[in-house]
């Protein structure tokens, strides 16, 4: 792109007025729709998520069993309201991508070998969209899998870096992504230290790449305290929840 | 002595040597949480109390469940869960059972609600039920009640406490299947009241008081007992 403009102010500061690596403000909800088996919603900058679980279940069509495991399904989808112009609803080629890495992203953290034969449901749905709208989707979804009372190996949380102006900054917004230089989305499993998605576009140098990672790693964990509250609130929150003995059959 | 914590899905539990049960991982000496719940370690090992979940069958299970479909040789129940039941006709009939001479719509159709036995359940067959023992069988009138399957124990009470209570105060015979369904038969206030009371045990589970709350609530003399 020709003639771009500074994305960074000459004070360090980004065009919403962030230090380099600086998170956007972030929300989290869980349970937040009833009808499904568990929910969570996000909003992370611009983004508003809505992230729905529904199973395990049974598959359909049949030929789609897996004898030994679940099948993990995942549709990424955006609203037709939640850009600009108005997006035609049909699964574009991006969203289809997105699903998928949605998916590979999650399943290392279900334990699949738990549910034998069935299927598990996994919809996000972006109202409104800004950037890392993938992570923030990764984010909410494995809140609604924990509501939805999946057996779990861990959480999984996800944060973006990239490059803009030349300089490693965190969480894109959606003008850092389409008009800087590179973008990394990162999903982490934080207790297990595993990463579960990394993409990269840009051009990166070395110590870029370790330095974008690394901090996509670390604002991951910022973004892991958040998730952890919001499941702990739900759960636990209205000070209800009491640790002595309960009166519980055998 | 128990100890009581509060674990969300990849929290360690303990570290050491302990036996441990359902929703519980061990990963090196760490025992780690599968599930948001309460976890108590104790001398006798690690147990997690989810706090939400699916029903997964389990052999001796006691449910309730509804004939969604018949065939040749038996009956599917639906017992609320990802996995179907299906109750033999054999285990009705007896041995000398023959597709062509008994007519399984004498015993249940569909939509009839059955209380049942998991009988078998293994990873690669659905569950197995049957009605042999007391109790089992059609239940032919009742409220259908449903409660999250996490929360049975609960409603269940230490050796049905809560159950009972509900049952007496209520005028109802309610009937709990471990799936979270719950029938309740009795007069009509009566089985709004054991609603009422699932309700309130299904939303404050894991008060330190429940029982007194229930019993407040459910109030002194049995219905209809007052002249």
């Amino acid at each position: 792109m020709e003639a771009k403009r500074k994305l960074i102010g000459d004070d360090g500061l980004r065009l919403d007025g962030r230090a380099w690596n600086q998170l956007r403000p972030i929300k989290l909800e869980v349970g937040t729709l009833k009808n499904a088996d568990g929910s969570a919603y996000i909003e992370w900058g611009k983004n508003k998520i809505m992230a729905a679980v529904y199973g395990p279940k049974e598959v359909h069509p049949k030929h789609q069993v897996l004898p030994d495991r679940a099948l993990v399904r995942t549709r990424y989808h955006m609203a037709p309201f939640s850009v600009d112009e108005r997006k035609n609803p049909a699964p574009s080629r991006r969203e289809i991508e997105i699903s998928k890495v949605i998916r590979e992203a999650l399943e290392p953290a279900v334990i699949v070998e738990d549910y034998p034969r069935t299927a598990i449901e996994v919809w996000v749905e972006v109202l409104q969209s800004d950037g890392g709208s993938r992570v923030a989707g990764i984010t909410a979804s494995s809140l609604a899998l924990a509501d939805a009372g999946i057996n779990l190996r861990d959480l999984v949380v996800g944060c973006s870096c990239g490059i803009v102006d030349g300089q490693v900054v965190a969480d894109l917004d959606d003008t850092e992504d389409k008009e800087g230089s590179g973008d990394m989305p990162v999903a982490i499993m934080p207790n297990l230290d595993r990463v579960t998605l990394l993409q990269v576009d840009g051009i990166y140098s070395r110590d870029q790449f370790q330095k974008a990672f690394e901090l996509a790693i670390e604002k991951g964990r910022e973004v892991y305290a958040m998730q952890r509250e919001a499941l702990t609130k739900k759960f636990f929150g209205d000070g209800q929840v009491s640790t002595s003995e309960e009166e519980v059959a055998e | 002595m128990v100890e009581r914590k509060q674990v969300i899905p990849g929290d360690v539990i303990a570290r050491g040597d302990y036996r441990y049960g359902s929703y519980v991982e061990k990963r090196g000496d760490m025992y780690i949480a599968l599930r948001v719940g309460l976890a108590e370690v104790s001398r006798e090992g690690i147990k997690l109390n989810p706090m939400t979940g699916p029903y997964i069958p389990r052999p001796d299970d006691e449910v309730i469940g509804k004939v969604i479909d018949i065939n040749g040789f038996g009956w599917v129940i639906d017992i609320n869960s990802c996995f179907d039941g299906f109750l033999p006709a054999s285990f009705v009939f007896g041995r000398e059972f023959s597709p062509a001479t008994h007519d399984l719509t004498t015993k249940f159709k569909v939509g009839d609600i059955i209380g049942c036995r998991i009988e078998s359940f293994e990873r690669s067959r659905d569950p197995q039920l049957s009605i042999r023992g007391h109790g089992y069988g059609k239940i032919p009138k009742g409220e259908i009640i449903k409660i999250s399957p996490t929360k049975v124990p609960r409603l269940i009470g230490r050796r049905g406490a809560m159950i009972n209570m509900i049952s007496e105060r209520t005028s109802c015979d309610v009937k709990v299947g471990q799936n979270g369904v719950v029938v309740a038969v009795g007069p009509p206030e009566g089985v709004v009241k054991t609603a009422e009371a699932i309700k309130m045990i299904e939303n404050e589970t894991h008060a330190a008081d429940l029982s007194r709350k229930v019993e407040e609530y459910l109030g002194g003399a049995p219905i209809g007992s007052q002249a």
